[in-house]
Parts: C-alpha cells; sequence; structure tokens
C-alpha cells in the first residue's frame, strides 16, 4: 500500500513539500509538478533533502521544469505525462499536497 | 504631476495568473505616463528566470514580453538579492533585459537592478503607489 506524494507548490512559499517529505515512507515516491519543481534545481538545498529520504523516489514532470527554466538535480527522476500516469497507476492511491 | 508607481512581484510565473497579470497591468499602465517600475522578491525572481520554455505545457510564455519593457519606457527592474541567494540563484541565472537610453545617444543599457533587501525597502517607501501581485 505504498502512496505517490505529489507537491505543486513552491517550497519557498508553501510548507507542502516540508509535510510531504515528513509523510513519505519508505516504497513510497514523490513527484514534483508545477511550481513544486523549483524544489528539483540542480544542487539546491530541496533536492539534497530529497535524495536523503530513504527508499523513496523521486520524480519532476519534466514539461513544468523546463517552462520555469528549471535544470532538473542529476539525482530527481524526470518524467512526462504519460510517465506521470503510469505512476499514479503503479501506486495503490495518490496524496497531492497543494 | 507623474507618480511613482511600483509593481511588487511576489509569485512565481506559471503556477498561478498573477505574474502575467503584473506584466499586462504594467504594459497598460506603461501608456500613462507615469514613473514606472517592477520589484521581484520572494519566489518573484523566477519569473526572470533564463530559459523559460511553456511549449510542453500548452500556454504562452509571457515572460518574453520582459524584454520589450523597455519599449514602453519601463526601464527600472529591481531584483531583490536575498531572494535570489535563498533560492541558490544569482544575476547570472536571469535572462537579459536591455533598454535604449534616449537621452544618451540610444546606447543600450541594462534594466535589471540588482538590490539588496534594505534598498528594496527604501525603493518601496520612495513610492506613491505599489500595486501588488
Amino acid at each position: 500500500m505504498a502512496t505517490l506524494h505529489t507537491v505543486n507548490k513552491s517550497p519557498f512559499e508553501r510548507t507542502s513539500l516540508q509535510r510531504c517529505m515528513d509523510f513519505a515512507l519508505p516504497g513510497c515516491a514523490i513527484l514534483l509538478l508545477e511550481d513544486g519543481v523549483y524544489a528539483a534545481r540542480t544542487g539546491s538545498d530541496y533536492a539534497q533533502q530529497l535524495k536523503s529520504l530513504a527508499d523513496v523516489r523521486v520524480f519532476v514532470l519534466g514539461p513544468d521544469a523546463q517552462a520555469r527554466g528549471v535544470s532538473v538535480d542529476a539525482t530527481i527522476g524526470v518524467v512526462d505525462y504519460v510517465g506521470f500516469v503510469e505512476l499514479a497507476v503503479e501506486f495503490s492511491k495518490v496524496q497531492s499536497w497543494l | 504631476m507623474a507618480k511613482r508607481l511600483m509593481y511588487l512581484n511576489r509569485r512565481a510565473p506559471h503556477g498561478s495568473v498573477y505574474a502575467a497579470e503584473s506584466l499586462e497591468v504594467v504594459l497598460i499602465g506603461a501608456a500613462f505616463d507615469q514613473q514606472v517600475c517592477m520589484a521581484f522578491v520572494d519566489d518573484g525572481v523566477f519569473q526572470l528566470l533564463e530559459g523559460q520554455d511553456t511549449s510542453a505545457i500548452g500556454i504562452k510564455n509571457f515572460t518574453r514580453a520582459f524584454k520589450a519593457l523597455g519599449d514602453y519606457d519601463v526601464t527600472e527592474l529591481y531584483v531583490e538579492q536575498e531572494s535570489l541567494t535563498e533560492r541558490g540563484l544569482s544575476a547570472a541565472d536571469l535572462m537579459s533585459i536591455t533598454y535604449e537610453d534616449e537621452d544618451d545617444d540610444w546606447n543600450e543599457k541594462p534594466s535589471m537592478q540588482i538590490v539588496s533587501r534594505a534598498q528594496m525597502a527604501q525603493l518601496l517607501e520612495a513610492q506613491d503607489v505599489v500595486f501588488n501581485f
């Protein structure tokens, strides 16, 4: 019963990502989309924190990163819209941190 | 008498409509011969990131219009250094925005100025009107 957590708010403006990281258990995944992608910037503190989560895969929605001029940290996977759907299907539920 | 107007931008560009609406209002307001400047603090600095390409998310990349501000005599764009630093950014990550100075033989000059938080507070205080986005 693993969960896909999604975050669509900037980590600099809201606590959504912070709370998401608190709740993401081993086996879960986190997908950053919309303004959530700012956490994925190369070398950012948030990218480091995400990397340190035990057994949690982290992804970013590529089109949203591209739209915002965000270069994605090498530790974070990039998915397209099809990849988003595949993740949603793979996990038993999706938790959206708004 | 011309008033000093500031448009204060604190939101990231594409996740909400604030940033696009701000630029829209600036361009409309520029027709009224006021002394206009824009300020970028907090997530507002993300609006100026170089390399934004919205083609894959199906919306217009309004941030290209920043480069046209000089043609509307909007030549003062203030960016807060602390907001950049907090986000791991520097001036080198931002797009180049210039204007042609009619008082100096139309020489091309940078519109963007990086200022400290203390300087930004002074700038804010010096305005007659501040519009918040």
